[in-house]
């Protein structure tokens, strides 16, 4: 069967390749590889089986963030420290199921439901408490009716069904997204063809937040532009803006009709308290502005792997917030069709049952109080530690998962390829990998990177 | 007013966003919405605009120019079912397995497994990689090419898993539309209705070649052949492995022989959608002759795989894409570029459908019951096709009815037109989709007479 069929093959690639070698991908790799004269005879017919249709296609660079992970598993020193990617880790370094979660697990397995396909909008019950966790249920928007919620592949898919919609419908606007974002950002405005420009946010001289080139820059933009806010714990900075900051952010946005687009991946995750961590896209609603949320439950429910989030877009009427939801869902159709529903059916048996939302909330008040323990501590060490009179309290003032330890690339590479620690290479920690007996190791290393390397 | 802080707020607002987005619209046709918003702006330039729940189109809302979109056309027709009142309705509606019971089915191997997962206390819920599980993605190539591929073999297969067929279609294409240098793709006509729209948004264009005759209820190959002669050279062509989905119309295997020759001689490249491995005739392998003589034949293809229908795992999303190159290194290549893909839009797939599947392919006693489960499935499907055949003929309904049981899968295209479909659904309860498309899935033997009658009605009384 083979060798009758091989022939065919050959003869048809290698005419193809005569007649038109760029088609079969020449390219790059090899130059004319082909037309090498006396070799060509003899390797027309040796390559013309193996010339694929894929021949120019390049080897990827890997992932900045997740390529972390994949080098700290290829490592084999016996101290290493993952402060890559952010998923939470117990103090004995080990990933954590929440109670509840597993609680939830069991009873849907007791229950015994059906795999049948989700509506294309997701569970109904997942999108009901998810938009009450995310406003509070009392809020007006959602007793009017005017929240359009699309369960989504958590925060990522959520931003990317998000850019879709802004491409199709607002074709001339583009998105404001701060310097520095969490670096999967721009690939998604990228790849949904949503233009972007950035906002200044991070303060390298005071480690803080530079409020006033913010305001400025998001001032500068064209009317109408949509501009993506980090709802609580900037990711990678750690640094939030204060409640009379929102203020003044929303002052501008509202002046400049701007859409506010919120990406919330870590509510309840980032102070402990649901509310505390909503307070940003809540002042926004309140002020009346229409606007877009992208929430994910990666964190503050341990689901990474589950992919369950949804977007939320807050509408000044009912009628336009079921209009957007169906045009959501046009744009959804063609990529997954409908969502995973095992992810969507825990949060709606955590988030809706009052004794699990309870313990649910213990849960994550102990995860984000391990988190700000391990701060204190590698603040502690730091200051103890450097003599140089360097001010290491932004520790201390930022919040979230992550660290902005303000080390640049080659002091990055440094903190790898010396001490073993893995981070990206923006200078963004992960302190949910690190463990109170790691911290006194990190604060050696952070020192030497930072005074001795440029 | 209660919310009269909200309204003024929002008033004041909604002025300022009236009159931004008449100026976003200058130069381009408006919408009636919209030109109706710019209008009230001009008309009340100092007048506060309330945006109340009533106010629809006239309240201020940089959405006004967003228009309701129509229900999906094949989900939409269970929505149309579930607000039916009627005891006597039938579901012919969205291809999901339906016992003779009419209820969902949870196969028992899936329950098991997801049973044995659950209770393990030593699993995670941490992403998984772009890729998704390793294993899943090895064991599923085997599955749909063979555990004895040379492709595999010579690790010249790229998997990556997905979400469900649609996600595999779709990361497919989109890799195809940055990667490769052909950007139209052949589809056959009539296909799933959510197939041009999953290629047009990943950046392809969509051509068509014949396939469906509706004189013979069956295939137009003569059609087939001469479309696909007459596409440029290495252009990308879509062909449903087994049970085409709507007609439920397969080549033959000669045929299927002669397609694969066709192609290859004119470098067309084929991009494989499997829906229903096991599904149709019931064996896992008799179902995927179509992907392997292709493979057997050094060549590359795409293969989108959905385990949605063959181990009912519909809501989970669990499906693979994999593309077959002609060396292990384009194969590493490709996969670090569809990585790329998949990290923009979803980051990484999600891990309960693939552990469930991983877990039977990778245990022979569960595989084993599975292809027995799955037999079932199939055998069912086509005992209800035989039934509603014998139900016309007993009715002496006009015309010839053999296309239900020659047709194979889930789907049978009934021949009905829209008016008849109209009017079936109308009448009978029965909801199918426009094309004249029926789920025998959704079949028992309670309710075949019912559609019997439906079709019999339909037929004599409109035509």
């Amino acid at each position: 069967m083979a060798s009758s069929v091989a022939p065919l093959a050959l003869s048809a690639s290698a005419a193809a390749i005569r007649e038109n070698p760029k088609r079969i991908g020449v390219g790059k790799r090899g130059g004319n590889l082909f037309f090498k004269g006396k070799a060509f005879g003899r390797v027309s017919l040796a390559v013309a089986v193996n010339v694929s249709r894929f021949e120019s296609v390049t080897m990827a660079p890997p992932d900045p963030i997740l390529g972390v992970s994949e080098a700290f598993k290829a490592d084999t020193s016996d101290v290493k420290l993952n402060l890559g990617v952010g998923a939470y880790r117990t103090e004995e370094l080990q990933p954590y199921v929440l109670n509840v979660v597993r609680k939830a697990e069991n009873l849907m397995l007791e229950r015994g439901e059906n795999k049948e396909y989700l509506p294309i909008e997701g569970l109904a019950a997942f999108n009901k408490v998810t938009a009450d966790l995310l406003f509070g249920a009392n809020n007006p928007v959602i007793q009017q009716g005017r929240v359009a919620t699309v369960q989504s592949l958590s925060g990522t898919g959520s931003l990317r069904l998000a850019a879709a919609f802004i491409q199709r419908y607002f074709p001339d606007a583009k998105v404001l997204i701060s310097s520095p974002t969490w670096g999967n950002h721009k690939n998604i405005f990228n790849d949904a063809r949503v233009p972007w420009s950035e906002y200044r946010y991070y303060d390298p001289r005071t480690v803080g937040l530079d409020f006033d080139g913010m305001l400025a820059d998001i001032k500068a933009a064209p009317d109408g532009s949509f501009v993506l806010l980090h709802g609580c714990a900037h990711n990678p900075t750690g640094i939030d803006p204060t409640p009379e900051q929102w203020n003044k952010i929303a002052d501008v946005i509202q002046e400049k009709n701007h859409i506010p687009f919120f990406d919330v991946a870590y509510q309840g995750f980032a102070s402990g308290s649901l509310d505390t961590d909503a307070y940003s896209v809540r002042l926004f609603v309140e002020r009346g502005l229409e606007l877009l949320v992208a929430q994910s439950y990666s964190k503050n429910l341990g689901l990474y792997a589950e992919r369950i989030g949804a977007i939320n877009v807050v509408c000044s009427s009912s009628d336009a917030a079921a209009r957007v939801k169906s045009q959501l869902k046009r744009l959804a159709r063609p990529m997954y069709s409908n969502p995973p529903v095992h992810g969507a059916r825990i949060v709606a048996n955590v988030v809706g049952d009052p004794t699990l939302f309870n313990e649910w909330k213990q849960e994550m008040e102990l995860m984000a109080g391990r988190i700000k323990n391990v701060r204190q501590r590698l603040f502690d060490y730091l200051s103890q530690k450097d003599k140089s009179g360097k001010d290491w309290s932004f520790i201390l003032k930022q919040i979230g998962m992550f660290s902005f330890t303000g080390l640049n690339k080659a002091q990055s590479d440094h903190m790898t390829n010396k001490w073993r620690v893995y981070m990206t290479k923006d200078g963004r920690i992960s302190l949910a990998g690190l463990s109170l007996s790691n911290c006194e190791y990190l604060a050696d290393a952070i020192m030497d990177s930072f005074h001795n390397v440029s | 007013m209660e919310e009269a802080n909200v309204h003024d707020e929002g008033c004041r607002s909604a002025e300022r966003r009236l009159s931004t987005l008449g100026r976003h619209l200058s130069g381009q046709s408006p919408s009636s919405a919209a030109s109706r918003a710019s209008l009230m702006a001009s008309e009340n330039p100092n007048g506060a605009i309330a945006p109340s729940p009533t106010a629809g189109f006239y309240g201020g809302s940089v959405f006004a120019h967003v228009v309701k979109a129509p229900e999906d056309p094949i989900l939409g027709v269970t929505v149309a079912y579930n607000k039916d009142p009627s005891p006597v309705k039938v579901n012919l509606g969205v291809g999901a397995y339906r016992t003779e019971e009419g209820k969902p089915l949870v196969l028992n191997v899936v329950r098991r497994a997801e049973q044995m997962l659950v209770n393990d206390p030593s699993r995670v819920k941490e992403y998984l990689p772009i890729t998704g599980l390793a294993d899943f993605n090895k064991l599923s190539a085997k599955l749909i090419f063979g555990s004895d591929s040379p492709a595999i073999q010579e690790n010249r297969v790229a998997t990556v898993q997905c979400l469900s067929g649609t996600g595999s279609l779709r990361v497919g294409s989109e890799f195809l539309a940055r990667h490769y240098s052909e950007r139209t793709i052949y589809i056959p006509q009539p296909t799933w209705g959510n197939h041009p729209k999953v290629f047009t948004l990943a950046g392809l264009s969509v051509k068509t070649y014949r396939y469906y005759d509706p004189a013979t209820r069956g295939l137009n190959f003569q059609g087939l052949l001469e479309d696909l002669s007459s596409a440029p050279s290495g252009a990308i062509v879509l062909l449903h492995a087994c049970a085409h989905n709507p007609t439920g119309v397969d080549p033959t295997l000669d045929q299927w022989e002669q397609i694969r020759q066709l192609m290859r001689s004119k470098g067309l490249l084929p991009f494989f959608d499997s829906a229903y491995q096991g599904f149709a005739s019931g064996s896992l392998d008799a179902d995927a002759q179509s992907v392997r003589i292709f493979v057997a034949d050094g060549g590359e293809c795409l293969t989108a795989q959905s385990y949605a229908k063959n181990m009912g795992l519909y809501g989970e999303r669990v499906g693979a894409l994999s593309i077959v190159c002609s060396s292990a290194d384009v194969a590493v290549r490709v996969e670090s570029q569809l990585k790329l893909v998949i990290r923009p839009m979803y980051s990484n797939p999600p891990i309960h459908g693939a552990s469930i599947v991983a877990t039977i392919l990778k245990d022979r006693a569960l595989f084993h019951e599975w292809t027995i489960e799955l037999k079932a499935m199939a055998d069912r499907i086509i005992s209800m096709r035989q039934l509603l055949f014998d139900a016309l003929r007993a009715r002496g309904t006009p015309g010839d009815w053999s296309h239900i049981i020659k047709q194979i899968g889930m789907f049978t295209f009934t021949g009905l037109n829209r008016e008849q479909v109209a009017f079936m659904t109308q009448e009978y309860h029965i909801y199918m989709t426009s094309d004249g498309r029926i789920s025998m899935a959704g079949l028992s033997s309670k309710t075949v007479p019912h559609l019997a009658d439906a079709i019999h009605a339909a037929v004599t009384r409109m035509s």
